[in-house]
């Protein structure tokens, strides 16, 4: 659709006014967390400060463990999205190409929890973990999510995409069943799997409810659960907040900047998840 | 396979076996109670309040939202210059973490800090502590949502109507119908199956809400911001009445099966209609 020159610049001082809206929390954050505690304060009132200090994050690092923060969120994070890229790729290959005695109810049964919501499992899980004595380990926090129905289901449709003969020529050239998975469906399933990446590590590096019943130890806490707790409890200035919200938002923010499209496909996914 | 049958399976069935007893791994009791704890939880006025809260959350969110994603999403359809730039941006609080932006906005909001507070006395209008007050509370935590989620339902809404074919406006245009009634007339009754499908996802997830109520103001004050999910957490994990929280969260699991077997409906219907057409 092309626009006239006076439609165009209406609708840009429409988005800007929109645009404000969203981008003047992320600003007023940055901003703050880059003031002396005494212009966060309102003495005087600045929202450009016209006096910077790096205060706030010298004071994160030495009272906050951020970084253990930080190196938690990736390997829970990181972690979880490579086992379950794994699993669910197993999974949905099976139940795509390897059809068994049982299949379709077993899928069914897959897809049937998908419905569940993760309050009506978490206290039970919780108990599990305790029995087993993992609350509060790497093991715990990423057991339950090394696979879900919602992988298996996505991983389940692309694999049924690809043709048969593909898997044929394969075993007439002599490819072993592991190879066929490993050397044929993997790559031609490199699409679906990084949107399906994509889609798990930014699920769990944001997810809050269940690291925070996992962990009762800072040693343990995953980003957003530490800072959450943290404003909640120990700091009783803002400034070195602002500084940890900034800091967590920045590889987030990489990975969204470096695979855009990557990333809206995978929202647009958990959309369905639901 | 084992894992989703370890960790989802069988907590299932567990979470039904406990709801039915006095659970309690302080005192460590484990009493049969039938469907005592049920009959608990409708005669428990701090459960309906929750649910009443909720309910309030959930009807002033939902609808708020989903006109929002759709103005904006029309909007952007637009494609006018920097449409690109806006679109990210608008996105960005997608990929950011809930608990997080419930910090921004708990200081955001802080009566003594907060820039939103500041905008109001700078108005002349009475500074308020948003969160600190009970008519403000849940109105702070809606929105708090809203900013969060808009951009995500936009682009799910951008996608449907980029489905719709351009010849359909063309023929439209040639009939001589203005933009507004080709966005009645074309874009919405196109846009239904998406729209049901982000209306339903959206009334199951505002269910479900905690992240900011957790973070932003723990129920409070006086209660008036508790939603389900979060009573659910407190009488599990902070009174560790296991029993009584699970018959809890299995009503709320009931609740929100219904709605995911209306949006599954849904899907059939929408599904033979494509077939069809």
């Amino acid at each position: 659709m092309k626009l006239s020159r006076t439609a165009n610049l209406i609708i840009l001082m429409v988005s800007i006014l929109i645009g404000g809206i969203f981008l003047l929390p992320f600003l007023w954050m940055t901003l703050s967390s880059i003031k002396p505690e005494s212009l966060i304060m309102g003495h005087p009132e600045q929202f450009f400060p016209t006096e910077l200090s790096l205060e706030n994050y010298t004071i994160l690092f030495s009272q906050i463990p951020f970084f253990r923060f930080l190196l938690n969120s990736c390997i829970f994070a990181g972690g979880v999205t490579l086992c379950s890229l794994l699993f669910d790729s197993l999974a949905g290959y099976a139940f795509a190409k390897l059809p068994f005695k049982g299949s379709t109810v077993l899928f069914i049964l897959v897809l049937m929890t998908m419905m569940v919501p993760f309050q009506i499992t978490m206290i039970p899980l919780y108990l599990i973990m305790n029995k087993f004595h993992i609350l509060n380990t790497y093991a715990g926090l990423m057991l339950p999510r090394l696979t879900n129905a919602f992988g298996i289901y996505f991983m389940r449709q692309s694999f049924l995409s690809v043709p048969n003969e593909l898997m044929d020529a394969g075993r007439i050239d002599g490819v072993s069943e592991t190879g066929i998975f490993f050397r044929i469906m993997i790559p031609v399933a490199v699409a679906s799997l990084s949107t399906l990446g994509v889609f798990h590590f930014m699920y769990n590096w944001n997810d809050f409810l269940w690291p925070m019943l996992m962990t009762n130890t800072l040693e343990m806490q995953t980003l957003p659960v530490g800072l959450a707790l943290f404003q909640g409890e120990h700091v009783m200035k803002h400034g070195p907040m602002f500084a940890g919200a900034v800091l967590s938002i920045i590889p987030i923010l990489i990975i969204f900047l470096a695979a855009q499209k990557t990333f809206i496909k995978g929202i647009a996914l958990s959309g369905i998840k639901g | 396979m084992i894992i989703i049958g370890v960790f989802i399976l069988f907590p299932i069935v567990q979470s039904f076996w406990m709801s039915l007893h006095d659970w309690n791994i302080l005192r460590n009791t484990k009493v049969f109670l039938g469907c005592k704890n049920y009959v608990k939880a409708f005669a428990d006025e701090r459960f309906l309040n929750a649910m009443k809260n909720t309910i309030v959350y959930t009807v002033s969110y939902v609808p708020i939202l989903i006109f929002t994603a759709l103005f904006v999403a029309v909007f952007i359809n637009y494609k006018f210059s920097g449409a690109g730039f806006f679109k990210s941006l608008l996105f960005m609080p997608a990929i950011t973490s809930m608990a997080i932006i419930a910090i921004i906005f708990r200081f955001l909001l802080d009566g003594d800090i907060g820039l939103i507070s500041i905008w109001v006395k700078a108005l002349g209008l009475p500074a308020k502590d948003f969160l600190r007050n009970p008519d403000t509370a849940m109105g702070s935590v809606v929105l708090t949502g809203v900013w969060r989620w808009m951009g995500f339902n936009m682009v799910i809404i951008l996608s449907g109507l980029n489905a719709i074919p351009d010849s359909l406006y063309e023929a439209a245009e040639i009939d001589g119908a203005g933009k507004v009634r080709q966005f009645f007339s074309i874009s919405l009754p196109l846009l239904m199956p998406t729209m049901t499908f982000v209306l339903i996802t959206n009334l199951i997830s505002s269910f479900q809400v905690f992240d900011q109520i957790y973070v932003m103001t723990k129920g409070g004050p006086v209660f008036s911001t508790e939603v389900l999910v979060y009573y659910i957490y407190y009488r599990g994990f902070n009174v560790f009445d296991m029993g009584y929280a699970s018959a809890m969260a299995f009503i709320l699991f009931c609740i929100i099966l219904i709605m995911t077997l209306v949006q599954l409906k849904g899907f059939r219907e929408s599904e033979k209609n494509g077939v069809n057409a």
